[in-house]
């Protein structure tokens, strides 16, 4: 008995558990061990991780990992080989090992990810925050933009962003945060209006902070939970949407191996060639499975009350 | 009996009639400002993004004397709000310029790509709601069965997997393979001269007219695109019926149904599936307009001539006005039915009538 007490296991677990935290640094990692092990109880979650953790571990390391050059192929021999012991995915038109492609495009599938949502994340948490802090007519505007920007159909305004500033990754990037902030703002608007008359927020304004500094230091962190769940199940989409943009020949251009446009140029060969196009939709459709599944665990975990919903 | 007009009564009255006023009111504002707001998007995609849009419609090759009469005809030496306006008019009374591709007016492309577009997208729909629905419902009566599992990995898949993608697999196997389906397009060309389409529903049209070959085939052909929309539609609604249905079986009303001795199937069906409805229609509804977007990637693959094509074929030939047009075709309907589906909610739900 005495043993499993003393054992450094337990103590380190009753540690993090206490509710007599000493320091904030203990309260923290504590609430991080409880939401981990709320989050680590689901398998499918735990695959969702896995997989993302996989992508990026790809992309950094894609120089050393990829057997061939992305971009550059041996049209003389090896043009539309099916997979093989040399060329594991076979090659395409160009003879380009499949392989090579698809580890250097998870690059790209990360760097429109990462962009989409360090540009579309915070514009929507600024404009949520201060329309549901402020209240008022600066709230009725902003919200009237935000529900406005909701019910436009978001492909096919991206579609039309991208035809004017001409195709491109960063273009498509661009047009896809364009089209995806609503949400947030939303969401970070209906977080704040819970806790805007709470007392901490009174005891503050009691202190003298001014409104901006109560929306940036203390509104703002407590919405970032929610809004990082909301972000991580949006990832799918705008992978596929990113993927919609690159088939279409308005995302990135050729050669860069991105996953939408490998599936456009393998079109042509389907019928015969069909790894070509068919190889890159499996990537996107493991990719966008990932973060689904990684993005309903940490609803669960982050926001019990959701669960099972 | 007539019950006497007290005063409070005639207040009471009095105030449901303003709430009502306010609520009609707050609709057209939300209406008129949301189109508004579609038009100054598109405007600023079309005039202010490209640095000149006189180069955009004659290429750099025009001699300088007429570009300078098209800045000219298209009004660009007026200020933007002018250009707004007038814009404005001009996309309200229909006329969105002429497609460079077509040489038509793009109102007259459009009207005639849309009713194959409204056909995809209505089969999509119907598929997703006579299987979504059902599913739903079973999946949240028997939590964790088979059923369940299998309406979580088609949520799973349909939100995962490239629709475009999908299509081309599903015409390797379905037609180059198997030869069950036709393709491309609508409908085989040696009907095209004996067929006259009414409303552009092939369909409907097919089953007036009596045309049963005709019928058969433009089944043939929309039975793939058409299922593919219906798997995302059913994704989508299967997994919302679900979680509303989970959400009305806890419902006391459900335990009273059952004390008073009603069968399980008629709890289920009439009494939960009743109360589900009500969001699920919202559900519907946004997923059809999901659909009308959708097509767009669809209808590429499966070269059916609808909105979606066209806009992409003007993409192909930086055709601006036709994809400014088709997107503000697209979007009108994509906000109509938002605006429907949330007028619809109102209606249906007593709980959110005005008081």
């Amino acid at each position: 008995m005495s043993d499993i007490v003393n054992s450094p296991d337990f103590s380190r677990r009753a540690w993090l558990l206490s509710d007599r935290p000493a320091t904030r640094m203990q309260a923290r990692l504590g609430r991080a061990y409880t939401i981990w092990s709320r989050f680590a109880e689901n398998r499918l979650a735990l695959i969702g991780l896995g997989i993302i953790l996989l992508l990026i571990f790809l992309a950094i390391f894609a120089n050393v990992l990829a057997p061939y050059s992305p971009v550059q192929g041996d049209l003389r021999n090896a043009r539309l080989m099916p997979p093989n012991a040399a060329h594991w995915f076979g090659t395409d038109d160009q003879g380009r090992d499949i392989l090579s492609r698809l580890v250097f495009g998870s690059r790209l599938t990360l760097f429109v990810i990462f962009l989409v949502a360090i540009i579309a994340a915070p514009v929507g948490l600024i404009i949520g925050t201060v329309s549901g802090y402020a209240g008022g007519w600066v709230d009725a505007v902003l919200m009237r933009i935000t529900d406005i920007f909701l019910a436009f159909p978001k492909l096919v305004l991206a579609l039309a962003l991208v035809a004017a500033l001409g195709p491109g990754i960063e273009n498509a990037v661009l047009a896809i945060a364009v089209t995806s902030w609503p949400p947030y703002a939303r969401i970070a608007r209906a977080e704040t209006m819970t806790f805007r008359n709470s007392d901490f927020i009174s005891a503050v304004k009691l202190m003298g902070a001014s409104p901006f500094r109560i929306v940036l230091r203390h509104v703002m962190p407590l919405c970032l939970s929610s809004l990082i769940v909301r972000v991580t199940l949006d990832m799918a989409g705008i992978i596929l949407t990113a993927a919609g943009l690159g088939f279409l020949g308005l995302g990135a251009q050729p050669p860069l191996p991105e996953w939408g446009a490998m599936i456009a140029s393998g079109r042509r060969f389907i019928l015969d060639q069909w790894w070509v196009a068919t190889v890159p939709g499996i990537a996107i459709l493991i990719v966008s499975l990932g973060f689904n599944l990684l993005g309903d665990g940490l609803r669960d975990a982050l926001d019990p009350k959701e669960a099972g919903q | 009996m007539t019950i006497p007009v007290t005063p409070q009564l005639a207040g009471r009255r009095r105030a449901r009639a303003n709430g009502m006023a306010m609520n009609v009111l707050r609709f057209i504002v939300v209406v008129v400002t949301t189109y508004l707001g579609l038009l100054a998007v598109t405007f600023f995609i079309g005039r202010v993004i490209p640095i000149d849009p006189v180069l955009a419609v004659l290429g750099d090759r025009a001699p300088a004397s007429v570009v300078e009469r098209v800045r000219e005809e298209m009004g660009l030496n007026k200020p933007l709000y002018v250009q707004f306006y007038v814009y404005v008019k001009a996309a309200l009374s229909g006329d969105f310029g002429t497609s460079v591709l077509t040489t038509n007016p793009v109102l007259q492309d459009i009207k005639r790509a849309f009713p194959a577009t409204l056909e995809l997208a209505t089969f999509g729909t119907l598929l997703g709601t006579f299987i979504g629905v059902p599913l739903g419902v079973l999946a949240a009566v028997k939590r964790n069965s088979f059923v369940d599992q299998v309406v979580r990995v088609i949520g799973l898949v349909g939100y995962s997997v490239p629709i475009f993608w999908l299509g081309l697999l599903a015409l390797v196997v379905f037609y180059a393979k198997l030869r069950w389906v036709a393709f491309p397009g609508r409908l085989d060309v040696t009907f095209e001269y004996s067929f006259e389409p009414m409303t552009g529903l092939f369909l409907f049209d097919a089953i007036w007219q009596r045309q049963w070959d005709v019928l058969w085939d433009a089944f043939r052909h929309i039975v793939l695109p058409g299922s593919l929309l219906g798997y995302f539609s059913l994704a989508y609604i299967s997994r919302m019926t679900r979680s509303f249905m989970l959400n009305e079986l806890q419902q006391e009303y459900i335990v009273a149904a059952r004390a008073k001795g009603l069968s399980e199937t008629k709890i289920i069906w009439f009494h939960a599936l009743r109360n589900a409805a009500v969001p699920l229609v919202t559900v519907i509804a946004l997923s059809y307009a999901g659909l009308l977007e959708g097509s767009v990637l669809t209808e590429t693959i499966f070269s059916w001539p609808g909105i979606g094509l066209y806009i992409t074929n003007s993409l192909q030939n930086a055709d601006m006005n036709a994809v400014l047009g088709g997107t503000i075709v697209i979007g009108s309907v994509f906000i109509g039915i938002n605006l429907f589906s949330d007028l619809l909610y109102r209606t249906l739900d007593p709980r959110t009538r005005a008081r």
